[in-house]
């Protein structure tokens, strides 16, 4: 409270700085934190990213500039991995969205049981992902699958297919699994959104004679979009980065037909000893996630609107 | 008009029927398989309810004496394992992050937006490839296979997320309540710690679950930095259910039921608070 | 910019604290090493536990922690755990695929000088070879498994065939007849996932037919005309429909239950799916396993090949880096004792030469009810276990190759266009 008795020109500066000193108190638990778990190895990383560093103690890392980098970006391996991250991110990211809409305007219909269905809409969201994994792949099983007990008893097959064999078939089984998973957290987004609009809305509209479905364009979706937003920014970097689920259900096979960005980095950096390409391929992974949340940003986001 | 009304409610209601089946059906499934003998398991075409359903793969893991396998043995230690990790790491993440968070938020400094976009930009990196340096200060510190190693490693992307909620959350509240306060003689932590605070107890709740289900929800960090048996989270233990020699597919199950029980339960306790905390931009990494 | 400084000061200062906190309190009481093995192979964790405490009780200046993790997981932990100073560990199991690419990392602690002369003469030489790189020694031989041909009793027997297979061809044929009766969908299972079972499976196969991994330069061989033939065999069976078409995506695990089940007739895999199948908690199947000699090609028994299987044995390598070397080799010598190891064979067969010969035979037949079975199977697959390459770059290359194989046997590539592709990964590779 001292500087604040000092002469008047220096009054709005001794608050500001006196301000900014409370912000940094209260900043530096976090900072500290972020700095020795978060950032330090970020930076660590980004150094490993320029050189040549094999695992081993007698081993020397030399410094490669782009090397890696541009390995990568010239390895054919590389660009089907990016392309097979893309397929999983954009497929299983608008199928979540789609049917997370849906749902949600499901609940907010109000059909009969509709706080039992946005209830247990929490259920396979909280579920852990190695769990979820792992009940899948039993799911899949050509042995004893549900998915096959299911299909036989509808008389659908007449022999046990074993899914996951399929090359092309596999990463759709991944996605439905991930998509079991993360759908109902899009749904419970969106309610919630639909549940914050204005009811006068949709009577107002009504009035004017539009339908349902130029009801839902015209109306709640421009309102919608910043949840939708949010909601896609969200799964698209989890997306993006996928591996648990990949790990446990199918170990990147068949045919490396599941194998992700993510995977790939786990390998180079731990099973194949190429710490640098590892550390390359993380930023690659940054950059490509970044790329994508600013394309979303800009295709949906209309400050104006709000 | 009523007929009209009812029978759209009506058809409503078919449609919620595709949908409870797509969410209930692998988790019951899990559930009956978990209460089979692994022959049972197996039959063709399959026993939906098992018809000589045991407790066999619980008992072995309540029961740690009677399992024949060591998995099942230390999957109770492992679950509680899971359990004071995640909460160690929601209450430090809460406590110091809710700080941060409002300085972000509420207070105009030279370095403000930097560490926005540097707390933001951490998001964007791969879990995995932080593993070797968090190593090797796990290491020289001698936190390896300890709890504490977890604890502070789930920090590294459970504080930035949780800075993130919270700094969602701080944006709704009300600046003329501070201004108020201000004029009122607080200063900066009085108007933190007796206004803001306060009122922001459901979005502290919800984002200490959101905290909560992301620790719980961790493997890789886990797999690498834990390997005694003391020290291992739920998820490795699942992993280890079913290994290259091992056999216990419904032991798995079970141990599956068991860890997703608690973050279930917890979610249903707060359900209110989620939703909140999802409208307020909340995500689960 | 002064709270900056004063921030960083501060950071300094916690910094400080933190490293006192860390690194001091050296305590002078007894050694602790950490050993990380698997709990999936040879002995049962509780054993092993066991087996320390004894070891403790002997030894009381020396604590012994033991880690168990998958499989899976250890290459990783190992390569992990040795970015640290001291290592986490200071001892490891060490599959048979990995000693050179530790031993070039140098995380192996070269113990040719502390291995006995009755330790050399009384261990398999064969387990010594998995070990031993340019005359030095990298590690103790701890479990030794090759891959076995076994079959279902029952099925063969209604199928009208007296005896197992002794070629691939006859089992193609005996396969057939069993399909055609409808004994059993699939007769055969294999585990064609893309993890490293695969590459053990091809590794039988090919030396079978007369073919080899790497030619006598150490150049890739796999893509010769043996390894083509292999690979385009395997994918006819599953076209054919006698292989079961879940092996694409198949570990040892699902084979073993495939086979317990009674879904096949036929399954090569390590020892430990004889003893489930005669578990009745979880095998359908008890007493209708048998084993035979693996199966070799026509032209791989015409070429004078008698059978072919893969070495899968491991070892226990101390790490380079431990500041306990001489605890961690007592320890280990403990461990793989003749004594330790026949007192606890009912779980894993010893290394000992000793222990299948004379009285001790005698004894090691009556320690299990499988034993008088897994014995001499064991004598007589072992011999004939062929080793992958051992080459630093073993893992990348095996990748390269589960991919070949996987893309050959889904279709998207010709068995020769593949292998050729992963010959070339292999020479690249090598070149580096």
């Amino acid at each position: 409270m001292a500087q604040l008795s000092k002469p008047m020109v220096k009054r709005p500066f001794s608050l500001r700085q006196q301000d900014a000193r409370v912000a940094w108190l209260l900043l530096v638990p976090s900072l500290i934190v972020l700095l020795g778990v978060t950032f330090w190895p970020i930076l660590y990383t980004f150094i490993l990213s320029f050189q040549n560093a094999p695992s081993g103690i007698n081993q020397v890392r030399t410094f490669v500039g782009l090397g890696n980098y541009l390995e990568m970006l010239k390895d054919t391996g590389f660009w089907e991995t990016i392309g097979r991250t893309m397929y999983f991110t954009v497929a299983s990211v608008s199928v979540e969205l789609i049917l997370g809409l849906a749902v949600a305007q499901l609940i907010h219909s109000r059909p009969w049981g509709w706080k039992f269905l946005r209830f247990s809409l929490i259920i396979p969201w909280a579920v852990p992902t190695i769990v979820n994994g792992s009940m899948w792949r039993w799911i899949y099983s050509a042995d004893f699958g549900a998915l096959n007990g299911v299909l036989m008893q509808l008389g659908l097959i007449k022999h046990y297919i074993p899914w996951l064999t399929f090359p092309n078939l596999a990463m759709p089984l991944v996605i439905v699994a991930d998509v079991w998973h993360m759908m109902p957290f899009v749904a419970l987004i969106l309610q919630a959104a639909l549940a914050g609009l204005p009811a006068e809305l949709d009577e107002a509209a009504s009035v004017d004679g539009a339908n349902a479905w130029q009801r839902f364009w015209k109306i709640r979706f421009p309102l919608l979009r910043p949840a939708i937003l949010v909601a896609l920014i969200a799964r698209t970097v989890d997306a993006f980065r996928v591996f648990d689920i990949v790990y446990i259900l199918t170990n990147g096979g068949p045919a490396s037909k599941t194998m992700t960005i993510t995977y790939l980095t786990y390998l180079n950096s731990f099973s194949y000893g190429k710490q640098g390409i590892g550390a390359a391929l993380s930023f690659l992974i940054s950059f490509f996630t970044i790329a994508m949340a600013i394309i979303y940003i800009r295709v949906l986001y209309r400050p104006e609107e709000n | 008009m009523h007929v009209r009304k009812y029978l759209s409610k009506f058809f409503l209601s078919l449609i919620t029927l595709p949908v409870l089946v797509f969410i209930f059906f692998p988790v019951l499934w899990l559930l009956m398989a978990s209460f089979s003998t692994q022959v049972e398991l197996f039959s063709i075409p399959p026993h939906w309810i098992p018809l000589h359903p045991t407790i066999q793969n619980y008992l072995d893991i309540f029961v740690p004496s009677l399992a024949a396998s060591t998995v099942p043995r230390t999957f109770a230690v492992s679950i509680w394992n899971s359990f004071r990790i995640a909460s160690m790491v929601t209450i430090i993440c809460v406590m110091i992050g809710s700080l941060a968070a409002y300085a972000l938020v509420r207070i105009p400094f030279k370095m403000n937006r930097a560490i926005q976009l540097g707390i933001m930009g951490t998001r964007m990196i791969p879990e995995v490839s932080l593993v070797l340096p968090l190593f090797m200060i796990a290491s020289t510190l001698k936190w390896i296979n300890k709890p504490v190693v977890l604890v502070v490693t789930y920090l590294s992307f459970a504080l930035p997320y949780t800075i993130w909620l919270l700094m969602t959350y701080f944006q709704t509240v009300p600046i003329e309540l501070e201004e108020a306060a201000r004029l009122d003689g607080c200063n900066r932590l009085g108007i933190l710690f007796r206004v803001v605070m306060p009122i922001s107890i459901p979005g502290l709740i919800s984002t200490g679950m959101f905290v909560f289900l992301l620790a719980w929800d961790e493997f890789f960090y886990a797999l690498i930095f834990t390997s005694t048996l003391a020290s291992k989270t739920a998820p490795v233990a699942i992993s280890e259910f079913v290994g290259r020699y091992s056999v216990n597919i419904t032991g798995m199950m079970a141990g599956g039921i068991l860890a997703a029980l608690p973050p279930v339960i917890l979610a249903f306790l707060f359900q209110r608070y989620i939703v909140r905390g999802m409208t307020a931009g909340a995500v689960k990494g | 910019m002064r709270p900056i400084n004063k921030f960083l000061i501060g950071l300094l200062t916690l910094a400080m604290i933190i490293s006192v906190v860390g690194c001091g309190a050296k305590t002078s009481g007894p050694v602790t090493i950490h050993i990380l093995t698997q709990d999936q192979a040879g002995m049962k964790p509780a054993e092993i536990d066991q087996i320390a405490r004894d070891f403790e009780a002997l030894n009381p200046d020396i604590k012994v922690v033991m880690e168990y993790v998958g499989y899976d997981a250890i290459h990783d932990k190992i390569t992990t755990g040795m970015a640290a100073n001291p290592p986490a560990y200071d001892a490891s199991m060490i599959d048979v695929i990995w000693p050179d690419e530790f031993i070039k990392a140098g995380y192996l602690l070269d113990v040719t000088s502390r291995v006995t002369s009755d330790m050399k003469t009384g261990i398999f030489p064969s387990a010594w070879n998995g070990v031993t790189r340019n005359g030095k020694i990298y590690g103790m031989p701890w479990l030794m498994d090759t891959k076995y041909f076994m079959y279902n009793k029952d099925i063969l027997q209604q199928a009208g065939f007296s005896a197992p297979p002794k070629t691939w061809e006859e089992l193609v044929t005996q396969a057939t007849k069993i399909k055609q009766m409808g004994l059993v969908e699939f007769p055969i299972v294999w585990s064609w996932a893309q993890l490293e079972a695969v590459v053990c499976d091809f590794t039988v196969l090919l030396y079978g037919d007369g073919g080899t991994f790497l030619d006598a330069n150490g150049k890739p061989s796999f893509n010769n005309a043996a390894g083509v033939q292999v690979l385009t065999w395997m994918k006819q069976t599953i076209d054919a429909g006698l292989t079961n078409p879940t092996s694409i995506t198949a570990d040892e695990n699902a084979v073993r239950d495939n086979f317990i089940a009674g879904n096949s007739a036929f399954a090569v895999n390590w020892l430990f799916q004889y003893s489930d199948s005669n578990n009745p908690a979880i095998s359908k199947i008890v007493g209708k396993a048998a084993f035979a000699p693996m199966p070799v090609f026509a032209a791989g028994a015409s070429a004078g090949v008698v059978s072919s299987s893969v070495d899968g044995s491991s070892s226990f390598g101390i790490m380079a880096t431990t500041p306990n070397p001489d605890q961690t080799w007592k320890f280990l010598e403990y461990l793989t004792s003749n004594a330790i190891q026949t007192k606890f064979s009912a779980e894993m067969l010893p290394i000992w030469q000793a222990d299948f010969q004379g009285d001790a035979l005698t004894q090691l037949l009556a320690a299990t009810p499988t034993n008088p079975i897994t014995v001499p199977a064991f004598l007589g697959q072992f011999p004939y276990a062929n080793e992958r390459p051992t080459v630093s770059y073993y893992n990348e290359g095996s990748a390269a190759l589960r991919l070949a194989i996987q893309q050959a046997l889904t279709g998207i590539k010709t068995p020769q266009q593949a292998l050729d592709e992963a010959a070339a990964t292999w020479v690249t590779l090598a070149g580096k």
